[in-house]
């Protein structure tokens, strides 16, 4: 992926015109603010994902691009244009249904074909283009059956075709791969992408599985109550995340509460405990002395050690609690301050091999690059 | 205890299945095929001045009895035209007041779906409550509303649309009225019933397809509450086909029902077999659309599967 992101980053270039864009946009209902002063740029050929727990606005963003809600306040554009007040049906946007929204009294030809027969093009192109539909979703022998005929995956490439069919600019997926159980659903991930990248459309997916949404994405946006809080590539988001919460929303992360003091170029000691050692971090953000400040790691890049190791930080716990997941085990290592460090370590050795168990003193410990120091 | 079937279930011994079995059917012979045998057999009697007004009976012994049953009172039915003028107008007035019933049916049934979660178990006792009055003092009361002096009248004048009473009551407007009045519930509830289950994100995807909300309710919502739609013409234009009632109340000399007919030549003319023929007759035309309606449910079905 580093090296596809390294060509396909149009958000970095300013000369670039954004596909959608955002500006300040709110939208209410009653009392409620579901978006709030909102701005968002996504360009052209993006797959955009908007993640976040359920009712943070995700799906208000999505339903206000097709066109079923209109903003309270502020504007979106589409190609440039404002599109508040233009209704779904004329809207360059198509939609895939969470619930798929297959037509149940219409064969998956029919149903591909529904969007076609609307513009009023002549049967010899629709065929053409349904044909080409199943192709690309590999349905072709289902053609003539009935949603209720075929199976989950099936009807959610049904509804993938019947949305991609009329070639829209922008192509909207609400939680998409929601009702597939995980194996197909991560097949289906790639399929998407596969075909996100064969027909050059604008994707933009709402889910609330951030690791859909780190498979899948250009960049992902994370929400919270109305509001974006970090955009950026998955894999920033994930090394580099902006705030305890999203931090704490993608993945697994050990967070470490203290006050940041300065200890040298961009190096910064930080207290978190009485009488213990600082610990140490690399940060960009300056951070004043005395602030107070969260050290975020991942508990991938925590290492663990028998003897006390010559590391930049170092911490002695007792194993409290081993998570077995079969490649990897987590070790929950509590500190005498009652803190539960996460580490988590390949199982290259057959468990009853295992170096640690519970009880065990233990040393934790991470380079003073592995942190993260967030002012949030 | 009986053993399990491929889905877990306990299979019920062959004793019980033959009862569940049994039951439907006994229900039918009871309350169907005897009381229809009975009737078939007194249309092919001929009339007599006794009790009961028919001749042969069961007292003549059964094979001379049999041997005297003939067809002759529905060669008579075909003689005489007020019959067939009688089924024809009947015919005509069920089809309609289905239509007419349909018409405004859908519209109630389809606001009703649409209606707020909290507010619908209201809404559904409205549509049911006329039930709790009888059905025969609410058709009077029709008759108090569209009477010459009646409130219609009384009210139209009142407002100065009209400068003489209208004519309503006695004319089959009356009837039209009164059968959609009587049997619209039986057009909303399966109508209501089909459009509740209709999944509102299906008309969303039409409209993001590139439908219009009209073309949208052509295209999506009429197919899909097909079926409601059908149960429903069905449930009004069986009984609005023999209605006696109504048309006896409501409709002048002019409106010619096979109910009104059927009731003259049992209680008027107490000529039980020709009236038992008609009722045959009657029976006979009800149950060809209702197979062909079944029938093609039944491929309907099997297409789907």
């Amino acid at each position: 992926m580093p090296l596809v992101d390294s060509v396909f980053a149009p958000w970095d270039d300013s000369d670039q015109k954004p596909l959608i864009r955002f500006r300040n946009v709110t939208k209410r209902f009653g009392d409620f603010t579901a978006i709030d002063n909102l701005t968002l740029d996504i360009f052209a050929q993006e797959f955009f994902a908007l993640l976040g727990p359920s009712g943070c606005g995700k799906t208000t963003m999505m339903r206000m691009l097709a066109g079923f809600e209109n903003p309270t306040k502020g504007a979106i554009e589409l190609a440039g244009q404002d599109i508040a007040g233009v209704p779904p049906n004329k809207r360059a946007v198509n939609m895939m249904f969470q619930s798929y929204a297959l037509f149940p009294h219409l064969t998956v030809q029919d149903n591909i074909a529904f969007g076609l027969r609307r513009e009023s093009r002549d049967s010899n192109f629709i065929s053409e283009r349904v044909s080409e539909m199943l192709k690309l979703t590999r349905l072709e022998k289902f053609a003539r059956r009935k949603p209720h005929q075929i199976s989950g995956g099936q009807r959610q490439r049904v509804a993938l075709a019947r949305s991609l069919a009329k070639a829209p600019k922008l192509l909207l997926l609400d939680e998409p791969l929601g009702a597939l159980d995980a194996k197909l659903r991560e097949a289906t991930q790639f399929e998407l992408m596969d075909i996100q990248e064969k027909t050059g459309t604008t994707f933009v997916i709402v889910t609330h599985d951030q690791e859909e949404a780190m498979t899948v994405a250009s960049r992902v946006a994370v929400m919270d109550e109305g509001r974006i809080m970090q955009v950026a590539t998955p894999e920033k988001i994930y090394e580099a995340p902006n705030s305890v919460y999203v931090a704490d929303f993608i993945g697994d992360v050990n967070i470490i509460p203290g006050t940041a003091k300065a200890a040298g170029p961009d190096h910064y000691e930080i207290d978190w405990a009485e009488g213990r050692e600082p610990l140490h971090a690399i940060s960009k953000k300056d951070f004043a002395e005395g602030q107070s400040c969260h050290l975020a790691i991942r508990p991938e890049k925590v290492a663990i050690h028998a003897e006390h190791p010559a590391a930049d930080n170092a911490v002695l716990g007792k194993v409290l609690d081993i998570a077995y997941l079969g490649n990897l085990s987590t070790y929950h290592v509590q500190l005498p301050t009652g803190e539960i460090i996460k580490a988590q370590v390949a199982n290259t050795r057959r468990v009853s091999r295992r170096d640690y168990t519970w009880e065990d003193q233990v040393w934790v410990s991470w380079t003073k690059t592995a942190g993260v120091l967030l002012d949030q | 205890m009986g053993q399990l079937d491929k889905n877990g279930r306990r299979a019920a011994g062959p004793m019980k299945r033959a009862i569940l079995i049994a039951m439907p059917y006994t229900w039918l012979l009871a309350l169907f095929l005897i009381p229809f045998a009975v009737v078939f057999k007194i249309s092919l009697s001929d009339i007599e001045l006794s009790i009961p007004p028919y001749t042969p009976t069961m007292k003549d012994g059964l094979w001379n009895m049999l041997s005297r049953l003939d067809f002759e009172n529905f060669v008579f039915l075909t003689q005489d035209d007020l019959y067939w003028k009688a089924y024809v107008s009947s015919l005509r007035i069920a089809l309609i007041s289905t239509v007419l019933t349909l018409v405004v049916g859908y519209p109630i049934a389809y606001a009703m779906a649409r209606a707020p979660e909290q507010w619908r178990p209201t809404l559904l006792m409205l549509v049911i409550l006329p039930f709790w009055t009888s059905f025969l003092i609410r058709v009077y009361a029709w008759i108090g509303i569209l009477s010459n002096e009646g409130f219609l009248n009384k009210f139209l004048l009142w407002i100065g649309l009209i400068n003489e009473p209208l004519t309503i009551l006695n004319t089959n407007a009356a009837v039209f009225i009164g059968i959609v009045y009587t049997y619209l519930p039986f057009m909303i509830l399966p109508i209501y019933s089909a459009l509740d289950r209709l999944d509102g994100s299906l008309i969303e995807a039409a409209e993001d397809l590139g439908c219009s909300r009209i073309k949208a309710f052509w295209l999506i919502t009429i197919p899909l509450s097909r079926n409601g739609i059908i149960a429903g013409c069905f449930l009004v234009f069986i009984p609005a086909l023999g209605e006696f009632v109504i048309p006896s109340l409501l409709g002048g000399s002019g409106t010619l029902m096979i109910g009104k007919v059927l009731f003259e030549e049992f209680f008027s003319n107490r000529d039980w077999p020709v009236a038992s023929a008609v009722a045959v007759v009657l029976l006979l035309i009800l149950i060809i659309p209702i197979v062909l309606f079944q029938h093609n449910e039944q491929k309907q079905a099997e297409a789907d599967t």
